[in-house]
């Protein structure tokens, strides 16, 4: 029945918060809070990143050398892996291929034998060195090695630019 | 109230039932100036106009309009686009089918070119608007805000041209947004491609490679293939609109607040 008589009652004032306690609550809470936001921030981005990829591997058995002909460039493997194997009287290579100018895909001209780039010009010769128009550098090549039964296997994570000197890696190539 | 009330028209007697004095929170017979000023600031759409305008402000030769155009034209890209949404299906398989569909097929089908060419026009539009306010020095204080939500607004336009490019998924678009998707893959520690990546590694470990650099999370693959489609899609229709449409909330508003359109001094 009591009417608001405990307003001023005593131990009502010790529910009152003091300015002290007050900006340790309101820390607490933003920090909490920032917490909160900053981990949604983190899965969101996460979130981008899928865990299954439903593209071509990046590694891929590409069957014996001997169905590779010394001095040709085969194209077999371009259209799914983006490679091009290609055989010289000495060793297989296989070349990626992304134009080293802006990323397009070159075609392999037989007739004139070299890559040239559809899109600004840059033309490569067989070996993948650029000798015309923007591209600053040669076509990159993919690791390439024989399994156990004698297959080739190329491994695009690994690759090997000659400007680097890297295409003297014995792992950048296969001998013939 | 006025000498001809007894013979008030039929206009007046609308303005008086209760379905205009419901829908107009400025109901009654407009008469004074504060009721004016009134029907501007109590109508959601009115309010985003100013109630007086100075006189340099609607001469065509100071602002060309191309504020007020840019906004048309927005508007135009929002109601084709929208309509050219019912049609078109962001799949590799069906997108660049869809949009010959649209051309040749569907009846009206100018829309695709009306928002394209708009498209076109809008960039233009949002460039020229810009020089005018460069050239007419309204990018002074108190508007230097505002200029700067203006160049937000522009590389959000340029977001949309570059999103809305892929999307027709001929050649021109693949290899267009190949080349400048490798652009964010030349992003300093947080592209594969660019300086820095290799740092950020342990041991043999790379953690900014071709599957989790800034170039992945914008195409979703390693090449633009169906995951580039369906996002710049998703981006192209919802995100960036939603997000510019913001900003340009803030903008209009600004220019009001901020004194109006800019007069010569």
């Amino acid at each position: 029945m009591s009417t608001d008589t405990s307003k001023s009652s005593p131990e009502r004032q010790s529910d009152t918060m003091d300015r002290r306690s007050f900006i340790k609550w309101c820390a607490i809470g933003w920090s909490a809070f920032a917490a909160v936001i900053g981990g949604y921030g983190a899965l969101l981005l996460r979130y981008l990143f899928p865990n299954v990829l439903f593209e071509p591997k990046q590694s891929f058995r590409a069957g014996v050398p001997s169905e590779y002909t010394t001095g040709e460039v085969s194209e077999r493997f371009k259209d799914l892996y983006g490679v091009w194997i290609v055989r010289d009287s000495e060793k297989i290579y296989a070349l990626s291929t992304v134009c080293t100018h802006l990323g397009c895909t070159p075609n392999w001209m037989p007739s004139e034998t070299k890559f040239k780039c559809p899109c600004h010009g840059s033309g490569f010769y067989k070996t993948g060195i650029h000798f015309e128009g923007p591209a600053p550098r040669p076509l990159e090549r993919f690791k390439i090695g024989l399994n156990d039964e004698g297959e080739i296997v190329i491994d695009k994570t690994r690759k090997f630019q000659q400007e680097k000197g890297e295409w003297s890696d014995p792992e950048s190539y296969l001998l013939a | 109230m006025t000498q001809d009330s007894n013979k008030e028209n039929l206009g007046d007697k609308f303005k008086k039932t209760q379905v205009f004095r419901a829908i107009f929170r400025t109901g009654g017979i407009i008469e004074t100036h504060k009721q004016r000023v009134l029907v501007t600031l109590n109508n959601v759409f009115l309010h985003l106009h100013p109630v007086r305008l100075p006189k340099h402000a609607v001469k065509v030769k100071y602002t060309w309009c191309m504020g007020g155009l840019s906004f048309f034209v927005f508007l135009v890209l929002t109601v084709t686009g929208i309509l050219l949404m019912f049609y078109y299906r962001p799949t590799v398989e069906y997108a660049y089918g869809d949009v010959i569909d649209l051309q040749e097929q569907v009846p009206l089908g100018i829309m695709r070119e009306v928002h394209r060419w708009s498209a076109h026009l809008m960039v233009i539009t949002v460039w020229l608007h810009m020089f005018r306010v460069f050239m007419t020095g309204s990018y002074k204080p108190p508007r230097e805000f505002n200029w700067v939500i203006g160049v937000i607004l522009l590389v959000l336009t340029m977001l949309m041209s570059f999103t809305g490019y892929l999307l027709p998924w001929d050649q021109l678009a693949i290899w267009a947004i190949t080349v400048g998707s490798n652009m964010a893959g030349a992003t300093p520690f947080l592209g594969a491609a660019g300086p820095g990546a290799s740092l950020l590694a342990i041991g043999d470990v790379n953690f900014v490679h071709s599957a989790s650099d800034a170039r992945f999370a914008m195409l979703g693959g390693r090449f633009v293939g169906e995951g580039a489609l369906l996002r710049f899609y998703v981006l192209h229709c919802i995100g960036l609109p939603f997000v510019i449409m913001i900003f340009m909330i803030v903008h209009f508003w600004r220019v009001r607040k901020d004194g109006g359109i800019s007069g010569p001094t």
